[in-house]
Order: structure tokens, then sequence, then C-alpha cells
């Protein structure tokens, strides 16, 4: 499946879903060190957003969120790219002074834990996965 | 969204790294909230200058920027640093923490920003006036210029902030357009407001009112409100609401030109003790640490605080946080004197919110509802809230 978004930062990637339907804070909420996701009781508790195609609807909290990406990146444990429903002010910065490809204005439910995808601009292909999940359970 | 040929050049890079980065930051978020077209800022404040909020990496950022050829293009000043830039052995901060601070501060300065150090650039030198457009980041300080005076930036955060210094524009969407700035819920006042914690803690009432809808608050009922008190009521409207603007009758300049909102909440006196109840946690004498001045103090406040600490000893830690340029003031006037003579220690570039001290005390009697917010999220005290004399009385017992 081909789907056309909106492009917040430009890039050519390909890679695993990882997908939440709940909202990410990063500041606070994704241990910058490690890229765990820390937030008590989110569905994403305990696991790794590095080296994902991380899937959310939209970012929320502390505008120091920005530069937790920023710290991701440089420790090597940021996500590989960034999908949004609609992305906010956090994570644009963030990706743009991180330089992670984002992608938003998509429709997020369609995709899941596990599927193949490439990112190309604007532009997302889906590769559906026998095995995927959602919010990280299996569907 | 349109840009001049001069913007389409910024963005292309051929003035740099540093400015292209920005461009695309300022870019990205007019596209994202619609801005037909950027607009000239005549100043920018920055947040993010604690090495305890931005790391290593962070730090590596400002720096690339700034090696990157990035130079302030509008008069830009900071925001309050982990520490106090001259006293921070005195205050215990760590000799590691105040190198890696010392590197942000460098960074900040090769770029041209003027590193005032405060959540109050309105007191110390960055005075915007009526209508000016401005990319300011600070929340109680974005309250206070778009209300008080009048002028108009959205909330920025640090980079965004930052990316408008860099190349003296913002895209126009938000509060800047005159649209987005009529009041649509009308607070009536009818508790009593003696002390600037009074205005505090309505900030907390009505902020929480309006945090999920985000409306822009109409507040009747007010008679009379000090600078200080203003301060207060911004910086818990922003901290408990994440507002930007209100409009308060017979005080700030646009409330005569709005039209009161249909709809109506009547605050009164329990309200108002509610919210001190709300942020009061410790016991007496758990209290181990004492701040005041979040936002920074006024020369004013400094005055005050210097009465009632006359003579007397203070037995907890006790800071008294302010900007660089008002503590020159307060020495010169003798009132730095006074309250170091009591025990209390003035902590200037700095204040409780963002120095790292997390862990070294229980519990914080302030006069402040932001910096109790902040206390028991980022740090984990305990909080004492009430007004300033008897946060006072707090140190001496």
């Amino acid at each position: 499946m081909k789907i056309q978004g909106r492009s917040i930062y430009h890039g050519n990637v390909r890679g695993e879903a990882l997908v939440t339907s709940q909202a990410i804070s990063f500041f606070g909420g994704i241990d910058p060190e490690t890229g765990i996701v820390v937030e008590r009781g989110h569905n994403l508790e305990g696991q790794s957003i590095a080296g994902k195609v991380l899937i959310f609807p939209t970012g929320k909290g502390s505008t120091v969120g920005s530069y937790t990406l920023y710290r991701l990146r440089h420790n090597g444990y940021a996500p590989l790219a960034i999908l949004n429903a609609e992305c906010e002010t956090i994570t644009a910065v963030g990706c743009i002074i991180a330089e992670i490809p984002c992608v938003d204005k998509l429709p997020i439910d369609e995709i899941h834990t596990g599927d193949r995808i490439s990112v190309d601009g604007e532009w997302i292909v889906i590769e559906k996965s026998t095995t995927s999940q959602v919010n990280g359970e299996p569907r | 969204m349109f840009l001049t040929p001069e913007e389409m050049d910024l963005l292309s890079g051929s003035q740099g790294r540093a400015t292209q980065k920005a461009m695309q930051i300022l870019v990205a978020l007019g596209e994202i909230y619609g801005a037909k077209r950027m607009i000239p800022v005549t100043s920018a404040q920055i947040a993010g200058v604690s090495y305890d909020n931005l790391g290593e990496a962070g730090l590596q950022f400002l720096a690339e920027l700034a090696e990157g050829g990035g130079r302030v293009r509008v008069p830009t000043t900071l925001n309050p640093a982990g520490m106090d830039i001259e006293n921070w052995r005195a205050l215990g901060i760590p000799p590691d923490f105040a190198e890696g601070q010392e590197r942000v501060l460098n960074a900040y300065s090769r770029m041209g920003v003027t590193l005032t150090c405060t959540c109050t650039p309105y007191l110390t030198g960055n005075l915007p006036k009526y209508g000016e457009h401005l990319a300011w980041s600070e929340s109680s300080a974005v309250c206070y210029a778009n209300s008080v005076i009048g002028a108009r930036t959205n909330r920025e955060g640090g980079p965004s902030a930052l990316a408008a210094s860099l190349t003296g524009r913002t895209p126009e969407y938000g509060i800047h357009l005159p649209e987005n700035r009529i009041p649509n819920l009308t607070f009536q006042v009818e508790a009593r407001l003696v002390d600037s914690s009074d205005f505090g803690a309505l900030g907390k009432v009505i902020g929480e009112q309006i945090a999920a809808t985000k409306s822009i608050p109409f507040i009747q009922g007010v008679e009379s409100a000090t600078l200080e008190e203003l301060k207060s009521f911004c910086a818990s409207l922003a901290t408990y609401g994440g507002s930007a603007l209100f409009h308060m009758q017979g005080i700030t300049p646009d409330a005569s030109t709005c039209i009161p909102p249909g709809e109506q909440l009547t605050i009164n006196q329990s309200d108002l003790e509610k919210a001190y109840t709300s942020l009061t946690d410790a016991a007496g004498d758990e209290v181990d640490f004492i701040s005041l001045g979040c936002p920074h103090l006024s020369l004013g406040e400094i005055e005050r605080i210097s009465h009632l600490l006359e003579g007397k000893h203070v037995k907890r830690e006790f800071w008294v946080t302010t900007a660089r340029a008002t503590k020159l003031l307060a020495d010169r006037l003798g009132y730095t004197q006074i309250i170091e003579a009591a025990g209390a220690k003035f902590a200037a570039d700095t204040c409780c919110v963002v120095a790292p001290i997390k862990g070294r005390f229980t519990a914080m009697a302030t006069d402040s509802a932001k910096a109790c917010y902040y206390a028991a999220a980022k740090n984990k005290f305990k909080t004492i809230f009430l007004p300033v004399e008897k946060v006072v009385q707090q140190a001496l017992i």
C-alpha cells in the first residue's frame, strides 16, 4: 500500500514499524540514554524506539522534548523515522534538528507494529507483516 | 507558505548551515500551523539553557549552530541557567555540572545572545512595546508580554525561539493574528487579592479551568494589580493552563476593546483557599529549603525581603533568586548585605526550577505556585505555598 502524507523533514529510509495509539512525550517519556519508553502506563513502556519507524498520533508535553530527540540521535538510539497523524511543534522541531525523517497527515490506524515501512519524502509504502501487532501486542 | 527571495536564500543555505537549519524549523512550523508568510520579530527570549535539561547532546547542537555561523539578528536574551554563574560553589553545584553549564553559555554567547539568564527579560533590558511581534520562549514571560504589555508572541520552545533570533523572523500564525487574541471565557473574581501569592493562586484556579480548552480568559473584578502581582499571575496561569494570553478589565491594554464573553465562571475565596491547600503537602517542620524568586524577584521584592530578614537569622537553606542586573542594584542599595547577614543566599542567574537540586531537599516553602509545580514534578519535593511574609517566618523557626 502506498500513501501520500505531508513531509515535515525529508528523508529516504526503510525499516520496521513500532506503533502506538497513544501520544508520546519525549521529555520525561523516553530515556535519551537508552531509547526506551519510560512513561509509566504508556502502552510502549519498556520497549525501545531505536532504529524503528516510530508511529504515534501526536506529541505532547514539554518543549524540551525537541532536545530529547536530538539527544537520542546523538546517542545512537533515535527512531529511523517518525510518522504521525498530526505532527505538533515539539516533534517537528526535534526531527528537524536531529535530522530524523518525519511525515504526518497519515492514516496511522492502517499501520501495525512489525509492518515494513519505506519512507521516501512525503510517500510511505507499507508492506504488511504476517505477525503484525498493535501497541506492541499481537493483534 | 509564501517566502520572500531573501527567505528562500536563507533556506537554500547560502548564508551558512545554522541559518539554513533555523529557516527549516520556521518553515516547518509555518506549514504545520498554516502560516501564509513570515513576519519580522523585534526580539527573542531563549529557553533551554540549564545543562540539566540540555545534556551533552543539546550542548553539541548549540555548539554546532555557533560553529555553523549562527548569529542573532535581533536583540536576544536568555532564560535562567542551572547555576549562579559567579557563586555556584557556595550553592553546592558540582564542578562537572558547572563546566557543562559554562560551555552552554559560551555557545549562546558566540551566537551573540545576551547572557541575561533571567525569566523576567522585561525587568532587565528586553522590554517590548505594545503591538510588537516577538519570538519568546519562557512561558511566564510569554504570558506577560502578550497580556500585560500587549506585544505578540506565540509560546515558543527553545529551538524555535533561537531559530527566529538567527533569522529575525517567525511564521505568522497563532496569537500573532488579532483574530486569535479574542477572549472566549469570562472569569468574575470575587476573592480578595492581597499578596502576590494570591495572584499565583488565582492563576492556578483559572489555569486549570482553561487547560483542556485553551480558552483565552477575560477577567473581571480585579481592582488593581502591581507588576509583581501580574508577574506571579502570569507564571501560574502559564504553568497550570498552558496559557499565553489573558485580558484583565481595567488592567491590561487590550481589555477595554474586548467584548466580555457570555460564558462566565465565578472565582470566590474558597477557590483560592483550595489552591493554597492543594499546593501544601509538607508539614512546617519538614521544610529544609526556602526559595523566593519564581519568577525572578524585582528590586522592590528584594527590598521587602531585606526588611523581613533584617536582624534575623534563617535556620534553613534559603535562596533568593533574581537576575544578575537586579542583584547588582540590590548590592548597591545594601539589600544584599542585609539578606546575606541573615544567612540567606543570593542565587542570581538561576532558580529552583532549573538548578540541579533533585535529591538535595525534602520539602520546599515558597510564595510561587509555579515553583510548587516544578518542585513536585521535577524534583520530587514536598511543598508549602504561603504569602512571602509567612514563608520568611518558616525560615526563622
